[in-house]
């Protein structure tokens, strides 16, 4: 609506030669704003999203050697043991990390909106704290963290359980806990970080519901359930999608606790990491697009079970 | 009793938050409330210890590294009382890291690369945020939702093709090659265009009246007044710059270009058992950005949240 008066203006023949420039400019400012974003997107974005769907049928040595082979990535891919293993820690990496931390966020976050609480500041602020650290640099600490006989983790837990945990526990060479290991050090990442958009959603929900609760004679638990659940809906939705994508996109993190191994028998093996692994390690950049592309596919479809399960579509459309 | 505790307190606390004077607390409800400051209490310690852990173990000498839990504390008599009278700490494994490995290069290899990134981050999305949140012009829509649409499809997806054309353009092991492919950022867009949306058309127009041109007023007007935004964006950008792995170790592959991620990662592999050095370099490495988010808190939170909540 704007642009079409814009373009009377401009053509009327009363406007002064400054003001025709003036106008003119409002008209291509826009297109000179969003240019630099549009070509480097083009480039950089697009291009490759196109250019891994057609990489993903060849089988590739390096970035200059293809030889174009259809589906046959995704038929090796659907037998390849290591993928299978791969899909099957990053699934079990998911399921532990999002059902351990939202519900300890989301706790977190209750504790904290209580209205008399003193230092909220601060205390948000030692929580979120760990979330500063990159995966990479966590993990460098965690390995030490997390040796036997000495590590921190080791001794606390010897004496927290009187003796019932070993001193000599191997959380990084056993197998078995590896994953426990790995979620560990994720709950300490990321639990404040999620407990973050909790507070901010309960401290707008609107506290006239609450007294309207009161008046009703809602007891707390009531409460919880007809006001605050309704109230954060959304912002838990938010937080379980991009938390599950990112657990999905799990590397850095078992990738440096493990001294750069997927560990033995493979328990530290994600998805990306064996992406990694083929495409930049072996040098097979088509079979790391098919990867990809496995990946992006069932994370998207994960995620729109997510949408439909806590009905945000339902929402939108209200 | 505790958990019973636990659950009543809710039920006390609420009410109390509505009206404005709370009632007189009855004893059960200043229970839970210590309890509530109890747990709160234990979640910042587990959040804290390991990076004070981090600081302790690489002030430590190797004697003390593992013989003391945190600090090495040096006690001695005081008038007949047993009490710390010191820190047993050394500079050891900090020298130790700038000799043994080019430490010093990492740093400023990777102050030169987050830094240049915030810069130009911020300039590209901020433009096109402000372009999309004010204007009107065709094409709009599509653009928007392209961008939406990408937003869904994971990085992984384009790294080996991204890789590709990267090194046809001879990009590869090169700083350009980091930064020119991130230079701008979808979600960049998207928090501005949300803050820029706030923003009153008003100031836009008197500005536009005062003859300011279109860029001026991006620049002189609405960026300023959206300082909080800018700074959020600043040290998320800058931490996602700091702290990135996997796309730096593909494309890097000379040793005095790595940047910290990389080095102190390949350092691990090499002095596996130097503990203190390994600390000293994660110390170091993990620093600026705790302290650049001490500068930038309140505006990171607001930010963070921006998005979630109002969107």
């Amino acid at each position: 609506m704007t642009t079409t008066t814009l373009k009377e203006q401009a053509g009327h023949p009363t406007l002064t030669r400054g003001e025709r420039w003036t106008l003119l400019q409002q008209k291509i400012a826009p297109y000179l704003f969003i240019s630099p974003f549009l070509i480097l997107f083009a480039v950089f974005g697009l291009y490759p999203i196109l250019k891994s769907i057609q990489l993903s049928t060849y089988v590739t040595n390096g970035p200059k050697d293809a030889v174009f082979i259809g589906l046959g990535n995704f038929r090796y891919l659907l037998h390849d043991a290591d993928f299978h293993t791969a899909v099957r820690n990053t699934v079990t990496y998911a399921f532990w990390t999002v059902c351990l931390q939202l519900p300890l966020a989301l706790g977190l976050a209750l504790l904290l909106s209580q209205p008399w609480i003193r230092g909220r500041e601060w205390f948000r602020l030692a929580f979120f704290s760990p979330n500063l650290l990159g995966q990479v640099f966590v993990g460098v600490l965690f390995s030490v963290l997390f040796i036997p006989q000495y590590g921190l983790l080791n001794r606390f837990l010897h004496w927290a359980t009187a003796g019932g945990i070993a001193l000599d526990t191997k959380w990084l060479a056993d197998p078995a806990l590896i994953m426990p290991a790995l979620v560990l050090t994720s709950l300490w990442m990321y639990v404040g970080f999620n407990m973050i958009y909790f507070l901010a959603a309960l401290q707008a929900v609107d506290k006239e519901l609450y007294e309207a609760a009161t008046v009703d004679g809602a007891n707390s638990w009531q409460q919880f359930l007809a006001v605050t659940v309704p109230g954060i809906r959304p912002v838990a939705t938010f937080v379980l999608v991009t938390s599950t994508i990112g657990s999905f996109q799990l590397f850095e993190l078992p990738y440096t606790l493990l001294n750069n191994t997927a560990g033995p028998n493979n328990a530290g093996l994600t998805v990306v990491m064996y992406l990694y692994n083929n495409g930049f390690v072996s040098g097979d950049l088509g079979y790391a697009s098919a990867v990809g592309w496995t990946l992006a596919l069932g994370v998207l479809l994960i995620s729109v079970i997510q949408m439909r399960i806590t009905g945000t579509f339902k929402g939108a459309n209200e | 009793m505790t958990t019973a505790d636990a659950t009543t307190t809710p039920a006390s606390a609420t009410p109390a938050s509505a009206a404005p004077a709370p009632p007189r607390l009855r004893p059960l409800a200043v229970g839970g409330r210590i309890l509530i400051y109890v747990m709160l209490c234990l979640a910042t310690v587990s959040a804290l210890t390991p990076v004070v852990w981090l600081l302790a173990a690489s002030t430590k000498g190797p004697q003390d590294l593992f013989s003391h839990t945190f600090f090495a504390v040096e006690w001695g008599k005081v008038g007949g009382i047993t009490l710390p009278v010191g820190i047993r700490a050394t500079l050891k494994n900090f020298q130790e890291l700038f000799t043994t490995v080019p430490f010093f290069r990492y740093i400023l290899n990777s102050v030169f690369f987050a830094s240049t990134s915030v810069v130009v981050q911020l300039f590209l999305s901020s433009l096109a945020g402000y372009g999309l949140a004010k204007y009107d012009f065709w094409g709009k829509k599509a653009v928007m939702i392209l961008m939406i649409s990408t937003l869904m499809i994971p990085g992984q997806v384009t790294m080996a093709p991204a890789y590709e054309l990267l090194y046809r353009f001879g990009f590869v092991d090169t700083y350009h090659g980091l930064i020119i492919p991130g230079a701008v950022s979808v979600f960049g867009i998207f928090l501005f265009r949300q803050a820029f949306l706030q923003v009153p058309n008003e100031l836009i127009h008197a500005a536009r009246i005062d003859g300011c041109s279109e860029f001026r007023i991006y620049w002189d007007v609405v960026m300023p007044v959206s300082r909080p935004m800018v700074g959020a964006f600043c040290l998320i950008s800058f931490m996602g710059a700091w702290n990135s792995f996997l796309w730096p170790q593909i494309l890097l592959h000379t040793n005095t270009r790595y940047t910290l991620p990389i080095g102190l990662n390949q350092m691990v592999g090499l002095y596996q058992q130097q503990y203190g050095m390994l600390m000293a370099g994660t110390l170091i490495s993990v620093l600026p950005v705790i302290v650049l988010f001490l500068l930038l808190q309140r505006e990171f939170v607001a930010g963070l949240t921006a998005g979630a909540v109002k969107g």
